[in-house]
Order: C-alpha cells, then structure tokens, then sequence
C-alpha cells in the first residue's frame, strides 16, 4: 500500500474558480520513501500539502494518506500524520519544554514515550529548554518544530518548507535529520523552492503553476537532459547574454551563477562552437561543457512545458 | 459515543489546552492588568469622577432685601450639602457675567424687601436662575433649590397653622439618598463581563488563526470544538475574579448593599458570563484578523451595551425601534437582573423571564458558534 496517493487533484481559488492552484495534480508516495515537492513560490505546494492534511477541501480528485480517504476520514489522518507548516507556528511565549509537552499531550502520547525518535534533534535544542521559542533562532526553531511534529510518531510527515529562511548549515544539517528519520520508517513529503535539495530525496516531483513537470529520481530526472549544455563567461555578462539570445541558433541562454548556461538546437562539437561563438559576439568568451544540474532541468522543463 | 463528543472535557488533551491559555495570558503581563485592573477603574472612575450626582454646585447670591430674613435663608443655603455660595453679587448685570465665567451653575435673586413682604403679605418671591446649557444639572439644581426654601418655609411658619396646605412626601424606595452608584455598579458588571469575555475569548481565538498554531490544532487528534471550549475557560475563571472584585469595591469602598441573595447574583452573573463567552466565540468563527474580532466586539457588542442596556439611557424613553432592538442586547437582560437581586433584594419568582431570556441566548449563541467552527482552513 502507498503511503500517500494524489489522483487527479484540482483545487481553484476565488468565486469564480479564476485561480487555479493545482492543475490535475497525480503521484504516489511509497512508505519509507523520502519525497520532495520542488517547486517555485505559488507553484501550489503549499495547497497540496493543505489538502493532504485534511486542512483544505480540492474541488475534484482523490486522495489517501496511509490508506485513508482525505475528505472522509479525515480524523484518521489527524491522528496520525504530523505537519510542519511553511510559517513558524508554535507558540512564542511558551518555552522550548512547554511546546513540546504541550504538543506531546494534545496527540495522547508523553515526551519520554518517544524521546528516541527525536533524540538527536531535542537534543541540540535541550540547553535551551526554558527559553521562550519566540526567542530561539530561525535553525532553532526548525528543529523545535520538527521535534513538536515527530513527538507522538506519525507514519508520513509533511513539511512545508522547512528550510526556507535557514541558513546553509542549518540546512544540511535538518536534511542530515530528514534521512536519519527516513531510517526510522517514516514516509516524508517534503517541499521546497530549493533547487539544490531536490538532489537530497529519493524522489521528486518537480512542480511549477499548479501542474507537476516531471517525477523521478534526482538522478533520472538528470539523465533526461539529453542535450549538451555549455557554459560561457566573458567580461560583460549582459552584453553577452543579450546577443546570444538573439541568434537563430541558440535554444536557450540563461544566467546560472558566475556563468551563463547555455544550449543549442544542433549539437556541434567545441571547436566549431568556438567559431561560432567568434562571429556570434565581440566579447572574448570562456567556454566548458558541464554537467546539467536539477535547475538545468527544471528550467528546461518550464519552457518546454 | 462519550469520546466523541466535543463536551467529553475529562481528558488530559483539555486540561493541557487550559493550562497553556492561562500560561498565554500570566505571561502577558500587561493584558492581564488590563483585564484585572479596568474593573477596579471603571468602578473608582464610574463612583467618584463621573457622577451625575450634584454635590457643592457653587452658587451666586444676590441680595436686594439685605434684612434678617434674607441673611438667614442665605445660611440655609450655604449650610445645605448642595451649595456652595461662591460669590455675592451687587446688581442683577453681575449675574450673566458670573454664569460665563462659567464657575457658578446657579443664581439666587431676593427680591427688596423680602423680610418685610414675608411679614406683612405671608408672601415673598425668590428668582432662581439657571445654567441650562446642561439641562439636567439645572434641573436638578433648582430642585434641590426649591426644597431649601421649602424647608426654610416649614421653619418659619411652624407655629402657625397654615390653611390648606398640601405637602408632598417623597420616599425614594431602594435608594433613599438618590446614590448614582446604585445604578453604575450593575451597568459596570455587564460591560466588564462583556468586553473581557466577548472581546478576549474572540481576539484570542483568531490570534491561534493569525499565528498559524490553529492549522497544526486542526492537524491534531484535538477536537475543534474542545479547542474553542478550553480557549474560554481561563476567561470564565478571569471573570469570576473581576466580579468579586466588582461586588467588593462596591459593598465596601461605594457602600451599595447586595440587598437579594449573592448566591442567585453570582448565578446569574456566571450565566451572563456564559452568553458573552459564546458570543465571542461565534465573533470568532467568523473574524479572520484580531483587528476584524475586536471591532465586531465593541462596535457590535461594547455600544450596544452601553447604549440600550438602560444603563447609561433609559429604555423607557427610547422611540419603538430603539426598544424592539434593546431586546436583544444580552447585557439589558443581566442589567435587569443585577438591579433586582442587588438592589431590590428580589429572589428567583421576580427574574425568572429574564433568566430564561438569558439562557436560551447562551444555548443559541453557543450551538451556532460550534456549528460555525470551521474544521478545515477554508
């Protein structure tokens, strides 16, 4: 049995329906499985997680999580799920211990009953056990989050972007946590705008304006990127960028990092792109082949789309 | 099916919700005052400041007559706890000068010759005038006035029998000394009651919707409902502190007698209590922002109460509309009652309707605010 299953979900806002968040939405999540939801802001994850959680009704489509139907048995799934919404939201003026007891209590269960599972996170958290939470740090208050979600055990875990606005080494550490967890059995749904993590998952969907673009591993959804991708750096980004992507030839130019990624619609080997890269431009260009990324892929797959 | 019920509150879910809503509003210190503290103030400020009771007016005497009578009911009227006579004046001109100074509420003209004229004509005029810019100060003024110089009257015709005369006797039954506190002390109840219940429960609720922490309590084996309850329960216990404290400051520092049974008075008050406690939960339903909650309370709830409890105006005097609509301001009901049981000394057989009134509003208000309760976000 899946742990999750999303079946043609559509979900508009509005009176009229004239904003669509999720477009005909379908994947599967198996038990045990770390899985990312990557997308840009307003790409409808925070919707699907919404509906996933019983928080939100979709207009159509079906949906189980462990097995239960998300509009029916809703109180099912409350028991058993824990949730980490993209906004801080555990409450400030009660301390670090006061947060977690109180969480603990309200899903029947006690801190000590299962203090194993969230063990290594509490315990980074624990010498500041009376501290108010409103007055940890941003990393902080991740951890004491996930710890308030994971008390009482939940079979699938989702949460909402749980590393924006941390920094990045309280990102790879909550993603270190994230496989430690998986290692416990329990299925993960993760989101995030974060290119760069999707690589961290064992499965992605990647997710853009209410439609899902593509679902594979990290590394499948690598190999897809059949072309050759180049990238080029000269002393005037701009002006290089602006007259490559006028030429007949080119794919696609964007800017990615101290490069530009570039991609042309025949392949042509180096030297032959180096001479057209002389008459294309009046900039002296740096030139490499590399190795195609997730962001590769994603923007590919946005144009193409 | 006892587990399943939103009232199945012997549960250690509830009791942990309690504890952190009281956590919530000890460390809030200064709300805390507030919700303490505005009692004891609207009481001193309702009981010492804003009394429409007239205590020293000053006062302006002219004296034409300048004989014995005249020196002696000038006395009487300064010895009188109303007056206070701040100033003799010279001429008749003198008087509209003083009235814009604005320092004397009253003037008192004695005619020439107003021992004489009593002596020989049994029959003397005095011409009280008035600021009338705030009629009823005036009013009350010349009353108080009058019955100075009927007292005056009394003494001077004691030993002769005056054919005809008819006096009039007036008791004021409840309140003998015409104290105003008899009358603010149940309209301060309701309006504490009111605004610390109705508009605390209901801004606390949508603080949880505004934080986000409602979103995780929906993803929780916690029942809606129960949250909504335990969410009112450190208010109820609040209210009860401010009405003892209410019913001390104005037995012992306002001396108004609870002249009924306190135990019935504090009934009712819990029931009062109750209405406004459902009342803030169904604002809560509703309102998505703290701002939204607090102006539906005191535009909906705070004026009306003010307005057309009979507390501040009263209903009697109100065009039809006005008075279908007091109806159903909860806080005329419970104003009613206090009254009664308080000041009247009346039992149970006496309010009864208006228990009855108030305990269907309660039972009304509460199932619509559960049935309000949204158990998704949207």
């Amino acid at each position: 049995m899946s742990a999750v299953v999303v079946e043609n979900i559509i979900k508009t806002y509005g009176k009229k329906k004239e904003v669509t968040a999720l477009n005909n939405i379908s994947f599967e999540v198996k038990p045990g499985e770390l899985y990312g939801i990557i997308g840009p802001d307003g790409a409808g994850k925070t919707s699907l997680f919404r509906i996933l959680t019983t928080l939100l009704l979709a207009d159509s489509g079906k949906a189980t999580v462990d097995g239960f139907d998300v509009v029916k048995d809703y109180k099912e799934i409350r028991k058993r799920v824990g949730y980490m919404p993209g906004k801080f939201s555990l409450y400030p003026d009660l301390s670090v211990e006061e947060n977690l007891n109180f969480f603990a209590t309200i899903f029947n269960t006690t801190v000590h009953g299962n203090y194993d599972l969230i063990k290594d996170i509490y315990q980074q958290i624990e010498p500041f056990k009376n501290r108010r939470a409103g007055k940890l740090s941003g990393g902080m208050k991740q951890k004491l989050a996930l710890s308030c979600a994971l008390i009482h055990r939940p079979s699938v875990l989702f949460l909402d972007e749980p590393t924006t606005g941390v920094d990045a080494v309280s990102r790879k550490e909550f993603w270190e946590m994230l496989k430690r967890l998986k290692e416990q059995g329990i299925t993960i749904l993760v989101s995030t705008p974060y290119m760069d993590e999707a690589g961290l998952c064992d499965k992605v969907a990647l997710i853009q304006t209410g439609k899902i673009l593509s679902i594979n591993t990290p590394h499948g959804i690598v190999d897809d990127f059949k072309k050759p991708l180049w990238a080029v750096k000269s002393a005037n980004m701009l002006h290089l960028l602006n007259q490559l992507k006028e030429k007949e030839e080119v794919e696609d130019i964007y800017p990615f990092g101290e490069y530009h990624h570039l991609i042309l619609k025949s392949q042509l080997s180096k030297e032959s792109l180096e001479q057209w890269i002389r008459n294309s431009t009046t900039e002296n260009v740096q030139l490499q082949m590399v190795r195609p990324d997730i962001e590769d892929c994603f923007i590919s797959l946005m144009k193409n789309y | 099916m006892k587990h399943n019920s939103p009232f199945s509150i012997f549960n250690f879910q509830f009791w942990a919700f309690v504890k952190k809503e009281f956590f919530h509003i000890w460390r809030d210190k200064r709300t805390m005052f507030i919700l303490l503290g505005m009692p004891v103030v609207q009481i001193v400020i309702f009981g010492f400041a804003l009394t429409n009771e007239v205590k020293n007016s000053q006062i302006a005497v002219l004296d034409n007559a300048k004989d014995i009578a005249s020196a002696s009911f000038i006395a009487e009227l300064d010895a009188s706890r109303y007056f206070e006579i701040e100033k003799n004046l010279y001429s008749y001109n003198e008087i509209e000068a003083e009235f814009k100074k604005g320092k004397i509420k009253l003037a008192v003209v004695i005619p020439q010759h107003f021992g004489e004229d009593l002596q020989h004509f049994n029959k003397a005029q005095v011409q009280l005038v008035a600021d009338a810019s705030d009629p009823n100060t005036a009013n009350q003024l010349t009353n108080y006035a009058t019955a100075v110089i009927m007292d005056y009257q009394k003494r001077i015709t004691n030993d002769r029998k005056l054919p005809y005369t008819i006096h009039t006797e007036i008791r004021n039954l409840y309140n003998p000394q015409l104290k105003g506190a008899y009358n603010f002390v149940p309209g301060v109840m309701a309006m504490v009651l009111l605004l610390v219940c109705t508009m605390m429960t209901a801004i606390t609720i949508v603080k949880e919707k505004e934080m986000g922490t409602m979103e995780i309590m929906l993803v929780s084996p916690m029942k809606p409902q129960m949250v909504v309850i335990a969410k009112a329960i450190p208010y109820l216990v609040l209210s009860a502190v401010n009405i003892s404290s209410i019913l001390l400051l104005s037995r012992f520092v306002l001396e108004v007698p609870i002249n009924g049974s306190l135990l019935l008075l504090v009934f009712e008050s819990i029931l009062f209590t109750l209405v406004s406690l459902s009342l803030g939960l169904l604002i809560s339903s509703g309102a998505e922002s703290q701002q939204t909650a607090m102006f539906i309370s005191l535009i909906g709830m705070f004026l009306p109460t003010i307005m057309l409890s009979g507390f501040m105006f009263p209903i009697e005097n109100m065009p039809l509309p006005l008075r279908v609509i007091s109806n159903i301001v909860p806080a005329k009901w419970y104003y009613a009652i206090v009254k009664s049981v308080m000041i009247k000394g009346i039992g149970l057989h006496a309010i009864w309707k208006e228990t009855l009134i108030l305990t269907g509003m309660m039972l009304f208000f509460l199932t619509l605010a559960i049935k309000k309760f949204k158990i998704r976000l949207a």
